[in-house]
């Protein structure tokens, strides 16, 4: 077999050396009830490259690639061009195939690496510091949630309706067991966010308000004003950012105030992935960094007074405090961290705010020619390069029907609440630099036939 | 003169440069070439991406980013050098042998990152109308079915990111049953050789953890855990293979108890690498278990994540399984999400993370397991324990082994610091071992073994690599035994010497601040 370098006269070698007369003999701590005669029944034996590409193809032609023709969905996982250069450099070997930088002087390259990550992480979210990254924004949002608990020492978490609701979902799920209370809803289909309302809403069990920034319905707002209410009240204001991108046009939550920012880092480098691996981010202000959970990077000296770098502050751990820990989290989301870090370097500030401001227009040039199909309007009055349609009929049959125009048309509410049957007519669409003209002239066309 | 590079060589060092002093004006030493940070060579204004028009104005009042933000850019020439220079400061499997214990360092075949770039995988959204991502779901399934069948298992929940997610997965799965059950234990108890995520992950669920005691010769101590279950005992979270490197003989027996007294059963499956095709967990009465897709099942670690922790479970915890997940209706698949949970999974405990999980590493982990098929998977744990004990008995004469007696070890060797000179540690071995051109073992863990050292060396490396590095390890404890003064001071020959870990935590610099 191809991976594996041991002959027959090796084994019978190592045998010996062992002490043992077959492989059976190291297997002797096995009860006898679980051993295995042979291998497992039923399944197929070892099979060649060519064979495993074959069926791994075909199962690959199976799905309707986003690239394959017009395509608008967003609502937390977004698709933009990654440069070539990208995927080469996470590609190297001495990247891909390394481990969690334990051993710091043979690992350099991952600690610099992830100590740029953070740098660049922070200073797009506004924030003091980053972590060397999360599993996901949906898991980061939750941590955060925690990490509020654990500084105000208050278990009441107040979530806007604008929160993607599988964050919502996940929090939910977490709190069911921690103790915690959220106190959250659908969202309502109005032009403008529910910040103001939440405002009112803190009181002095408030550990923290949760905001997403643009929302699921694509909405932004400032929440300098929100910040205020949440310091006043000594609750932490956690924004959550799942499109990074945006944050090249306005304004970071860091710089309204918010006391810690999460977000979803998949839009840059990462690419859509069927929805993982992707890349969580996770930043705070400094006076909170050590009751921040997962890895992070510090710069340091060595022995000769070279700079270099580490992990550190790993007291708050799992490996050294163990149930005292600020979280189980034992990785970060290291290849993806570096895919966006490169991302981000390739972009550099101007990049970032030119790819941004594109973004921004088609979006604006699609939502109005989407508006122009009868019986279609665009519940935003502010949004970056998401919004939602309303339409005058239910919105997930339409998502299909489009499907087989080959037109993929956005996310229905419809998918992401399937209870609440007011959003049902909402469609959230995405529009990246990766749209063109004729794109939204198809899904506008498209639109217009399914809905007539 | 301000030199660029604030790592390397600088004027106020106050040496000549030259090779007699082994300094250079760089700081480069030929191949082994010092990088900067981005913030020191890139710019505001420069950008390695062309786009096809020109920045459109916004009106985004009040909204609109306007102060500089602090992002510095590369061509893409200069960042493809900078990434390729830092990619050289790194050990990776891919130089040489990298045997950390419990963490399953193995070759990863590059047919797996071929197949996970197909357009049909990489560039699908997870939220597409269903018709449109058959292919995507074909792949969970297939990769739930054959991890289903190699642990003998009634189900899997294939959302977890990472083998820590995957035991808060399990975790959450015994609450919920408990919960259905009207019963509200507290106690979950955990060997005190286990990794640092498994009180980490009760503790996190709202569970308090107690300390099952071990035998003197490595294993969970069978009448003392069946001394302390009880009415408020929910559970037991057992490694197995342990991290002392052995199966855990008396596994039936502990479940067996355990079941008996209400409680459920999670294996952490960190080491499944040691009897995939062998040994099915499910047949040792586990209730649970996490595989770590990127240990066994060749997935890259990437320099720290992604991971994958697909648990699966037993018929007494699968009602409480979370969402989603795929199921197979004739030629085609379907999701159960929260809007036909009700009618289908009413008893899941919920979602665990937006979308479906690591596909990503899914379509690794299948087209690996393919290619190796239910013969290859079974050669693969035969040949990664006889490595393994391979290295063992080849270095009990230089270096203590503490469970050298108490029988074969499965895929990790585990040494002792005990018996080297005076003011010599486990770091010094370890750090020996970067200047014969390794990745140190795994060091001081498990804690219940002072100085620890666990050596897994995986069943991808060939007899004449571990010939070596056995020769490579025996020199360097026998220079600790020797009391050498110049391995307290290795690595000599890496990119960096010793760092400061103190430094770093008493006065953090986290970020870039100029």
């Amino acid at each position: 077999m191809r991976y594996l370098p041991l002959t027959s006269d090796d084994r019978a070698a190592m045998l010996a050396t062992i002490g043992a007369s077959s492989i059976d003999d190291l297997f002797v701590d096995v009860p006898a009830e679980a051993r295995l005669d042979g291998p497992i029944a039923g399944l197929p034996n070892h099979a060649s490259e060519l064979a495993v590409e074959r069926h791994m193809g075909a199962l690959a032609r199976r799905s309707r690639a986003a690239g394959e023709g017009p395509f608008f969905l967003g609502a937390g996982a977004y698709r933009h061009h990654v440069p070539a250069s990208v995927d080469h450099l996470i590609q190297r070997g001495e990247f891909l195939t390394a481990y969690t930088p334990y051993q710091p002087e043979i690992a350099q390259g991952t600690l610099q690496m992830l100590f740029e990550f953070q740098s660049q992480v922070a200073r797009l979210l506004g924030t003091d510091v980053a972590n060397a990254s999360m599993y996901d924004g949906s898991t980061a949002c939750w941590e955060a949630i925690v990490m509020a608990r654990r500084i105000t020492k208050r278990a009441k978490a107040l979530l806007s309706t604008g929160l993607h609701p599988h964050y919502r979902s996940v929090a939910r799920t977490m709190a069911k067991y921690t103790g915690d209370i959220l106190v959250d809803g659908d969202p309502s289909l109005d032009a403008g966010t529910d910040w103001a309302a939440l405002a009112d809403s803190i009181d002095k069990e408030t550990s923290c308000v949760v905001v997403q920034y643009p929302d699921i319905l694509g909405r932004i707002d400032d929440m300098t004003k929100l910040a205020e209410a949440c310091q006043a009240a000594g609750a932490l204001l956690i924004a959550v950012v799942t499109e990074p991108v945006a944050l090249g046009l306005i304004k970071s939550p860091g710089e309204m105030g918010a006391d810690i920012v999460v977000g979803e880092g998949q839009s840059l480098g990462v690419g859509l992935q069927f929805g993982g691996p992707y890349v969580g981010l996770f930043a705070c202000k400094t006076k909170y960094v050590r009751q921040m959970p997962g890895r992070l990077c510090g710069e340091t000296v060595d022995a000769n007074g070279k700079r270099g770098f580490v992990l550190t502050l790993s007291t708050r751990e799992q490996h050294i405090r163990r149930e005292k820990a600020t979280s189980n989290i034992c990785t970060n989301s290291g290849l993806c961290a570096l895919a966006f870090s490169i991302h981000m370097t390739l972009l550099g500030e101007a990049g970032l705010r030119q790819l941004a401001a594109i973004n921004h227009s088609r979006a604006k040039a699609a939502a109005a020619e989407l508006a122009k199909v009868p019986g279609v309007s665009v519940l935003n009055n502010s949004f970056f390069n998401e919004f939602t349609l309303l339409l005058p009929t239910t919105a997930r049959p339409v998502i299909h029907k489009l499907a087989e125009k080959d037109i993929l048309g956005g996310v229905s509410l419809g998918r992401l609440y399937p209870d609440n049957t007011g959003l049902e007519n909402g469609l959230v669409v995405a529009v990246t630099e990766t749209v063109t003209e004729a794109d939204i002239a198809a899904f506008a066309a498209a639109l217009k036939e399914v809905l007539a | 003169m301000t030199a660029l590079n604030r790592a390397g060589w600088r004027p106020e060092m106050n040496v000549a440069g030259g090779a007699d002093d082994n300094v250079t004006f760089t700081g480069n030493r030929a191949l082994m070439l010092e990088e900067p940070l981005i913030f020191e060579i890139g710019g505001s204004e420069t950008t390695g991406v062309d786009f096809d028009e020109a920045a459109p104005a916004a009106d985004l009042g009040s909204l609109a980013r306007t102060a500089p933000i602090g992002l510095p850019g590369l061509s893409e020439s200069e960042t493809v050098r900078h990434y390729t220079r830092l990619s050289r400061q790194n050990y990776a499997i891919d130089l040489g042998l990298f045997p950390l214990g419990s963490c399953t360092m193995k070759h990863n075949p590059r047919l797996n990152e071929k197949v996970a770039r197909m357009p049909g995988f990489a560039d699908v959204h997870p939220l597409q109308p269903q018709e449109t991502v058959q292919g995507a779901y074909a792949v969970i399934h297939e990769l739930a079915e054959w991890l289903i069948t190699l642990t003998g298992m009634d189900s899997v929940a294939m959302s977890p990111k990472a083998g820590a997610h995957g035991e808060l997965c399990g975790i959450l799965c015994i609450k919920a049953a408990l919960e259905a059950r009207g019963e509200d234990r507290r106690v979950i108890l955990v060997p005190e050789s286990a990794h640092g995520t498994n009180p980490a992950t009760a503790a996190f669920a709202g569970f308090t953890v107690e300390d099952i005691p071990a035998t003197e010769e490595g294993r969970v101590n069978l009448e003392a855990l069946k001394a302390r279950l009880g009415p408020d005992v929910a559970g037991v979270m057992i490694t197995n293979p342990n991290t002392c490197g052995l199966f855990e003989r008396d596994m039936k027996a502990i479940s067996d108890a355990v079941h008996a007294a209400g409680g459920y059963v999670y294996c952490d499956g960190a080491n499944f690498n040691a009897i995939v095709g062998r040994v099915r967990p499910g047949d040792l009465g586990v209730d649970a278990m996490h595989i770590n897709l990127h240990k066994t099942f060749s997935t890259p670690h990437g320099g720290g994540g992604p991971g994958s922790g697909p648990v699966v479970l037993s018929a007494a915890l699968t009602p409480f399984a979370p969402l989603p997940f795929v199921t197979k209706q004739g030629d085609s698949f379907r999701l159960i999400e929260e809007e036909n949970a009700g009618e289908d999974h009413p008893q899941t405990f919920g979602r665990m993370t937006a979308f479906h999980g690591q596909m990503g590493m899914f379509t690794r982990a299948l087209t690996y397991i393919l290619s190796h098929g239910a013969d290859g998977l079974k050669q693969v744990a035969e040949d990664a324990v006889l490595n393994a004990n391979y290295v063992l008995r080849s270095l009990t004469d230089v270096l203590d082994a503490p469970f050298a007696a108490s029988g074969p070890c499965m895929h990790e060797a585990l040494f002792s610091d005990k018996g080297l000179a005076e003011g010599f540690s486990t770091l010094d071995i370890a750090k020996g071992l970067i200047d014969e051109g390794y990745h140190p073992m795994t060091v001081y863990f498990p804690l219940v073994v002072h100085g620890a050292m666990l050596v897994e060396p995986t069943e991808t490396e060939s007899k004449a690599v571990l010939d070596q590095f056995i020769g490579a390890l025996r020199s360097i404890a026998m220079r600790a035994k020797n009391g050498d003064p110049a391995l307290k001071t290795a690595p000599h020959f890496a990119p960096r010497a010793r760092l400061d870990e103190t430094l770093a935590a008493r006065k953090p610099v986290l970020a870039w601040e100029g």
